[in-house]
Parts: C-alpha cells; sequence; structure tokens
C-alpha cells in the first residue's frame, strides 16, 4: 500500500496526491503574489510624488488592472485552494480529495492562464488597462486588441476554480471520518464548504459576463453598448453580482483559518462554534443581495438605493458575531503570541477596521462622497491584505512544520510579522486620508495637496514588499532544514490533522480514524 | 511575548489616538487635508455630517471590542502564569452581541435614508446644466440659454513632466470653467459620449456616473461664490487624471453676463466660418487644436501608439482630403475615434486637417478652408 511519489518532474505534471497539489497551488500563488506585488510597487514608485516620472498613463492603468486581477485570481484564490487541498482531507480524516483527476487538472490548466493573460504586456496595445472591474464600454469598444486574451484566461481561471470548487464539496460531503457530523467539521472545512457553493454560483456568471464582451468585441452584439440597445450599466449589474460572492470567496476561507489558530494559542475552544457556521451561511446568503451597493452613483433608482443600502449594513451584524466570538475565544484563555497568533490577532482587529470603512462606505449618501476615491482603496486594501494575506500567513506558519517536518524560525516569523504589520498600515491607512481629501482612485498624477499621503504609502509599500521577501526566505530556510517539529506541533491543537507524524506521511489516513470532538 | 502583546497595544492605540485627534481637529479647521470637505451645498454638508456620524460610531464600537480585547490579551498571558477557562458557548450573549448592532444599525441607518430621499429630489430646479463626458474633456450646455462649450485641462505639459514647476492648482484647472449662480437650485443632467465618465464635485456633494447612452441627474444650492474644483471618478481611459472640473459660483448678475459673453462669443466664431484663411494661419492654430485635442492619442510626433492609436503619418493625413475630413467631422464609428464636428468650430477642424497634412514630413501641401468643412457636415 505504502508507496512513494514518483520521481522526478512527472511526480509533479501526473500528480493526484493532495499534498502535491496543495503544494504546487501554494507556490503558484506565492509567484504571484510576488507579480502582483511588482506590479503595485510600480504603481506606489510612479505615485510617489506628484508629476509622471516613470510610466505613462496608458502603462499606469495596465499595472492597476493587472495587479488587481493577479492578485485576486492568482494570489488569493489559488493560495485558498492550496490550503483547502493540504488540509480538508487531513483535517476530516479522508485519504486524499474525492476527484484527485480534476484535482490535477484544475490546477495544471491556471499556470497557462497566467501565462497568457501576462504576455498581453508584451502585445501590440498592451495588456488590459481598464481596471480589475473591466467596466464597458471601456473594455469593449474601446479596449486594446488583447482584451480577447484577457476573456479567455478568465474563461480557464473560472474554470479551475469551478472544479477546485466541486472537488471540496465532494470529499467535504463524502469522505469524513465515521462519527465527524456536519456540525461537528472543524471551521476550517465548514468555511470553504459555504466558499464552494459561492463559486460554483458566480464563477458562471463572470464567464458569461465576459462572454457577452467577447460577443460585443466580434460578433457584432450590443449588450453593453446603448446605440445598439444594450446597457453599460447591465454589464456593472452582472459583473457585481459575481464580484460581490467573490469578495466573501476571499474572506470566508480566512475566517476558519483564524478560528483555528486563535483557539489553538488561547488554549481554550473557539467560543460560538454553532454562531460562527450560522453567521457564515448567513454572510454567504447576504452577499447575494448587496451587488449593487458597488454602483450608488450609477443612477439606481431610490427604491433600489435604500434596499441595497440596507441590505449592506445588515452584513455587519454576522460579521460583529464572528469578530465577538474571536475575542470571547481570547478572554479569559492563556495566550501566547506566536507568529501565526499575531497574524491572526492582526487579522482582526486590522480586518474590523476595514469593516468599520465598509459600514461608512455602506451609508448610500455619504458614498457619493466616497466612491471610487481612495477611501475605497483603503477599504478593501485593508480587508484584503490583513484578511486574505494574513490569514493565509498565519495558515502557512500554522500548517508548514506540519507540511515539512520542521519548525520556521520564530525570531525571524516575528520580524516577518512586525515589518509587515508596519509595512500595511503605513500603505493603507494614509489612503483614508487621501481618499477623503478628494483623490480619485487609479489616477497616474495628483494635484500637490495629496502628496504627502501619497509618499508616506509608497514608503509603506516598499516596506510590505521587503517584508514578503523575508516570509520566502523563512518559508525555504524550513523546509530545508531547521528544528524537527513534534506530531502535535503546539500544545494540544485540535484537529486530526495534529493526530499523524511531522511532517505528514504522502498518504495519510487510508484507514478512516477515531474522530473525537471536543465540543 | 509580552513585548510583542505591548508593541501591539501600543501600536494600534496610537494609530486610535491619531486618528481621532486628526479627524477631530478637521472638523474646526478646514484647510488640514484629510477629511472629507463640508462643503457648500445642503446636500454636502448633510453628508458630511453623516460621515462624522458614522465616524464616531465606529470609533465608540472599536473602542469596546478592542478594548476587550487589549485587556485579555494583557490579563490572560499564560506568561502570567493564568490557567485557560473552558466556557465556549452562551447563547444569551450570542442573541445580546446581534441584538445591540441591529439596534445600531436602524439608528444609523434612518438618517441616511432621509439624506438619500432628499439628495434624489431634483425637481423645481431653476438652471439645468447638461454635463457630457468625453475622453478626456467635459462638455457643458446650460439648457434654455444656448449656451455650449468645451472645458479642457489647461495645466501645461511641462508642469506635468517636471519641465516647469507645479502651479497650486497642477490638474486641477481648465481652460473654460462652468459658471452658475449661487443661490439658485441647479439640476445638473449627466451623460457620456463615448465610455462611462463620473461628474464629482466634492463641494456639491454631487457625484454622478456620466453613462453614454443614458442620462442621470443630481442638484445642487450653491451657498458661496466661489471657485470649485473636481476631477472625473470614474475609470475612463488613458487620460482618467486629466479631465478636471472647475466651476466658479458667481451672483445672478455676473452669471448673466457671462452668459452673455458665451453667446457674443459663439456668434464671432460663427462668422470666422465665412473667412478664408491662410495657409499658415491655419497651420498654426491647427498645431495648437492638436495639441489640446488629438495628441492625447495620436502623439505629438503624430506616430500613435501602435496597436491602440494610429499613425497619422500614414493612411488617412496622407490620403484624399474629404476622406479625412469625414473622419475627423464624424469619427470610426466602434473605435475610439470620437466625432470632432460637435466638439471643435469649422475653423479649428480646418486648421487641425490642415496642420496633420503637413506635419511631422506629411507635405500634403493643401489646405481645408472652415466653409469646406462647413460643407461637409451640410453634406455637401
Amino acid at each position: 500500500m505504502a508507496h512513494g511519489p514518483a520521481k522526478g518532474i512527472t511526480r509533479w505534471l501526473y500528480t493526484t496526491n493532495h499534498k502535491d497539489i496543495g503544494s504546487m497551488y501554494l507556490w503558484f500563488s506565492f509567484a504571484m503574489f510576488f507579480l502582483g506585488g511588482i506590479f503595485a510597487l510600480v504603481i506606489r514608485a510612479e505615485l510617489f510624488q506628484p508629476g509622471l516620472q516613470i510610466v505613462d498613463p496608458n502603462f499606469f492603468n495596465q499595472m492597476t488592472t493587472m495587479h488587481g486581477l493577479v492578485m485576486v485570481f492568482g494570489a488569493v484564490m489559488p493560495a485558498f485552494v492550496g490550503l483547502a487541498n493540504w488540509m480538508i482531507p487531513m483535517q476530516i480524516g479522508a485519504p486524499d480529495m474525492a476527484l484527485p483527476r480534476m484535482n490535477n487538472w484544475s490546477f495544471w490548466i491556471l499556470p497557462f492562464a497566467f501565462a497568457m493573460l501576462s504576455s498581453t504586456l508584451f502585445m501590440d496595445g498592451g495588456a488590459p488597462n481598464f481596471g480589475w472591474t473591466f467596466y464597458a464600454p471601456l473594455s469593449t469598444t474601446y479596449a486594446p486588441p488583447s482584451v480577447t486574451f484577457f476573456i479567455f484566461a478568465i474563461h480557464i481561471m473560472g474554470a479551475s476554480s469551478i472544479m477546485g470548487a466541486i472537488n471540496i464539496i465532494a470529499t467535504i460531503v463524502n469522505m469524513r471520518a465515521p462519527g465527524m457530523t456536519y456540525m461537528k467539521m472543524p471551521l476550517f472545512v465548514w468555511t470553504w464548504l459555504i466558499t464552494a457553493f459561492l463559486l460554483i454560483a458566480v464563477m458562471p456568471v463572470l464567464a458569461g459576463v465576459v462572454t457577452m464582451m467577447l460577443m460585443d468585441i466580434h460578433f457584432g452584439t450590443s449588450f453593453f453598448d446603448a446605440a445598439g440597445g444594450g446597457d453599460p450599466v447591465l454589464f456593472q449589474h452582472v459583473f457585481w453580482f459575481f464580484g460581490h460572492p467573490e469578495v466573501y470567496i476571499m474572506i470566508l476561507p480566512a475566517f476558519g483559518i483564524v478560528s483555528a489558530i486563535i483557539p489553538t494559542f488561547a488554549r481554550k475552544p473557539l467560543f460560538g462554534y454553532a454562531s460562527m457556521v450560522y453567521a457564515t451561511a448567513a454572510i454567504a446568503f447576504l452577499s447575494f443581495v448587496v451587488w449593487a451597493h458597488h454602483m450608488f452613483t450609477v443612477g439606481l433608482p431610490i427604491a433600489g438605493e435604500l434596499f441595497f443600502m440596507w441590505a449592506t449594513m445588515l452584513i455587519a451584524v454576522p460579521t460583529g458575531v464572528k469578530v465577538f466570538n474571536w475575542v470571547a475565544t481570547m478572554f479569559k484563555g492563556a495566550m501566547t503570541f506566536e507568529t501565526p497568533m499575531l497574524f491572526s490577532i492582526a487579522f482582526v482587529i486590522l480586518f474590523t477596521i476595514g469593516g468599520f470603512s465598509g459600514l461608512m462606505l455602506a451609508i448610500a449618501p455619504a458614498d457619493f462622497q466616497y466612491h471610487d476615491t481612495y477611501f475605497v482603496v483603503a477599504h478593501f486594501h485593508y480587508v484584503l491584505v490583513p484578511g486574505a494575506i494574513f490569514s493565509i500567513t498565519a495558515g502557512v506558519y500554522y500548517w508548514l512544520p506540519k507540511w515539512c517536518g520542521n519548525m520556521y524560525n520564530e525570531t525571524m516569523g516575528k520580524l516577518h510579522f512586525w515589518l509587515a504589520f508596519i509595512g500595511l498600515n503605513v500603505t493603507f491607512f494614509p489612503m483614508h486620508f487621501s481618499g477623503l481629501a478628494g483623490m480619485p482612485r487609479r489616477i497616474p498624477d495628483y494635484n500637490m495637496m495629496f502628496a504627502d499621503w501619497n509618499m508616506i504609502s509608497s514608503v509603506g509599500a516598499f516596506l510590505f514588499g521587503a517584508a514578503q521577501v523575508l516570509f520566502l526566505y523563512n518559508v525555504i530556510a524550513t523546509i530545508v532544514g531547521g528544528k524537527k517539529a513534534t506530531d502535535e506541533v503546539w500544545e494540544n491543537p485540535e484537529g486530526l490533522e495534529w493526530t499523524v507524524p511531522s511532517p505528514a506521511p504522502y498518504h495519510t489516513f487510508s484507514e478512516p480514524p477515531e474522530f473525537k470532538s471536543s465540543h | 511575548m509580552l513585548k510583542a502583546a505591548g508593541g501591539l497595544c501600543a501600536r494600534m492605540l496610537g494609530f486610535a489616538v491619531l486618528l481621532t485627534s486628526q479627524l477631530a481637529l478637521a472638523d474646526e479647521t478646514e484647510s488640514l487635508k484629510f477629511n472629507m470637505t463640508r462643503g457648500v451645498t445642503p446636500v454636502s454638508q448633510d453628508i458630511h455630517g453623516l460621515h462624522m456620524q458614522m465616524f464616531w460610531w465606529c470609533v465608540g464600537i472599536g473602542v469596546v471590542v478592542f478594548g476587550i480585547m487589549f485587556v485579555s490579551m494583557f490579563l490572560h498571558r499564560k506568561s502570567r502564569g493564568v490557567k485557560p477557562a473552558n466556557f465556549h458557548e452562551s447563547t444569551w450573549l450570542e442573541l445580546t452581541w446581534t441584538a445591540i448592532p441591529i439596534l445600531i444599525l436602524v439608528l444609523m441607518g434612518i438618517p441616511a435614508s432621509k439624506s438619500l430621499i432628499n439628495l434624489y429630489d431634483t425637481r423645481e430646479s431653476e438652471v439645468d446644466v447638461l454635463i457630457t463626458g468625453y475622453q478626456w474633456r467635459w462638455k457643458y450646455e446650460i439648457l434654455g440659454e444656448d449656451v455650449s462649450f468645451f472645458s479642457n485641462l489647461s495645466t501645461p505639459r511641462d508642469e506635468i513632466e517636471g519641465f516647469a514647476e507645479k502651479n497650486p492648482n497642477y490638474l486641477l484647472e481648465v481652460d473654460e470653467p462652468l459658471v452658475l449662480p449661487v443661490g439658485k437650485k441647479i439640476r445638473f443632467i449627466v451623460t457620456a459620449n463615448d465610455v462611462i465618465h463620473n461628474w464629482w464635485v466634492p463641494d456639491f456633494g454631487v457625484k454622478r456616473d456620466a453613462i453614454p447612452g443614458f442620462t442621470n441627474d443630481s442638484w445642487a444650492i450653491i451657498e458661496e461664490p466661489g471657485t470649485y474644483r473636481g476631477q472625473c471618478a470614474e475609470l475612463c481611459g488613458k487620460d482618467h487624471g486629466f479631465m478636471p472640473i472647475v466651476v466658479e459660483a458667481k451672483t445672478q448678475e455676473e452669471y448673466r453676463a457671462w452668459l452673455d459673453e458665451k453667446k457674443a462669443a459663439a456668434a464671432a466664431l460663427a462668422e470666422l466660418t465665412e473667412k478664408t484663411f491662410t495657409f499658415d494661419e491655419l497651420y498654426a492654430q491647427g498645431e495648437e487644436v492638436y495639441n489640446r485635442s488629438c495628441a492625447a492619442c495620436h502623439q505629438a510626433n503624430g506616430e500613435g501608439l501602435p496597436g491602440t492609436f494610429p499613425s497619422l503619418k500614414e493612411g488617412i493625413a496622407v490620403g484624399p482630403i474629404q476622406d479625412h475630413i469625414d473622419v475627423v467631422v464624424n469619427g470610426v464609428p466602434g473605435t475610439a475615434m470620437q466625432a470632432f464636428g460637435e466638439q471643435l468650430s469649422e475653423v479649428d477642424i480646418a486648421a487641425v486637417v490642415t496642420y496633420e497634412r503637413n506635419a511631422w514630413g506629411n507635405n500634403m501641401g493643401d489646405l481645408a478652408q472652415p466653409l469646406d468643412i462647413y460643407n461637409h457636415k451640410q453634406g455637401k
């Protein structure tokens, strides 16, 4: 029964092993994180001071577009799928994913999609330059020719996500260890189950909207062209019907990771497990009925504005429940502050700050001043960077010893945390101010009244970027060597993944384990 | 461990203090640029009030939640030798922290709903302005007054490229500002000619998407005379950052005088259409028009950008002159080439066609007169 991985490149090309595929997803995501980061640093370098210094406005727009696309579809989503591949089978006591061949396929189409997307940078007319939200008709009639490659890349990414989501649902529904009922699953498994349903619901909508663009560009239809009886606003409705659930796709698994880490380092069970599950489901449901809050200035009827304002405010309730539960988990615990815990605590604080600005943005009349300014940029970076990125980082530090059998360097981990934490806040906090002062987003040049905040942001961005190089070094150093990790790694952590040896053998749980619930 | 937690506490408190003190200050002194402007219209002041109210709610909630968190991070540390408790459920607590936020949200939502309904009430306006977004300039039309003009960025290229010192209104200045009367209810009807733009003047609390083929409206009563500046707030292509808005609010008399002046200028321009210009006059004016209206895409050297904007050193500018005029007047449907027949005067079009046919070594040697353009527009 026990056999190891194949030798050479075929191990990676032909693998159906969830651990190998998880690792490939994570490395791919890491690579895209650096690529998207370089794009971001080009933006911040240009915005360091007023005037056009480094890039021309057209290339600047390509950078904002590619930064958004690569970070959303290349860095954050594949990282969560990678963590799901590694951890879901190990957390539910399954030997592998339910559909291992499809697992291989859903990973291996991704590098091609991103190679194609990146190649547009070298095409005539340049890469997509219409923002990651690609509003028509800027992305159709007025788009560079490379838009067709962009559309095909999006289709491939969507197919990959849908296959990944189907696999995760099939695995969770069918392959749990005996005794692990739904309400006894680890929260990471729960949040991913809900996320997978969101993916299946909205990725086809994204595929639909890019196909409509393709038809408008090449086949003479007028979905988004008023002159032919279409409507540019239709694009935004369809896009955000995908786009809003998409932002929860990027945060729900993060809730699961943090809900695993905080109890371990507070040495106390997660507070309010059931309410966490219900809150996640409520957030997922609400994500389908709030999309037009991205469109408060397009001229919705007053009834629509009021509905979307109130529905959006309602999201604060289940989100608040989650934050309160995490705080209650820490309360009266016996806390230590290892790197995963530091990232998780920063997650709770900074994600909440992002939630506050989100609540402000939900207030429709105020949104008329916030919309499309740096205040919005500050908001969504506060929920995505300390939200998605910090939780992924926390998850990597938390589970890395289990994956490779070695302990990471704690001092370097803490240094990474503090540099990233300071860099992040120095980058994004001033954006609240420049936005409120009136700076629109996606502009390559600006008036001197925004100069101070932009300079601070740029300095912070380079600090944050440097911190991630340290992260890369720490991860490689841990894989190559380092102190041996114990099987439990941490002090009494909860979950089946800690019952297998460190490093986790190539095949785990060939026999279903005995599952004992602590709650 | 202790140091890490302490550092985190200090850092976060530092941020909270910084934020609160700065925003408190901002409320009193308008000159510091890190808070939303209070503005000069009832709507903008209403929005500012909502914004500050929301901000203080968030600060209050933050102090409570983060406060409890920091206290437990300080008190409930393993290094202090505490034993962890084991409680992990309380239906009563869960219900409480579901109900209280709902109550707070209702308190936030009611004034916001009222403001929104007011913001949407564009009835009984006294001045109607039709605003059309173009790549990358604004067109203003005072409805019922027969006044219509384009407003372009007037910041010199040298300032943008760093060859000259930037003036205080860098990127927020235009050649022809919109002039409006104070104290009147003004209705802005917003649309676009090509892609989606967004007309935003922070001091008015007016931000509306300009959508090709559709109109949106919004309103303002400007309470104080002055110059108010804004920018396009929807990504609209390459020069999205270079299409500012300038509105001068003046008294009713000054506004009327401005309208008369605009009408007189338009009449003078119409007369020029019948005049015959020399080649040198056309070429000189054409260069000016080209740099203002064409160079953004076709570039100052006429070479365009490969794959996006065609070069003028080949194709129409060196082909038959009637075809050239037709492209400039009517545009090329389905591409970024706009119809300039509406945007530029006959004189300007004749000048720019003449310039394009003879600049950059094109040397076609022919020229177009304003009357040719006029005839072309009439279909002759």
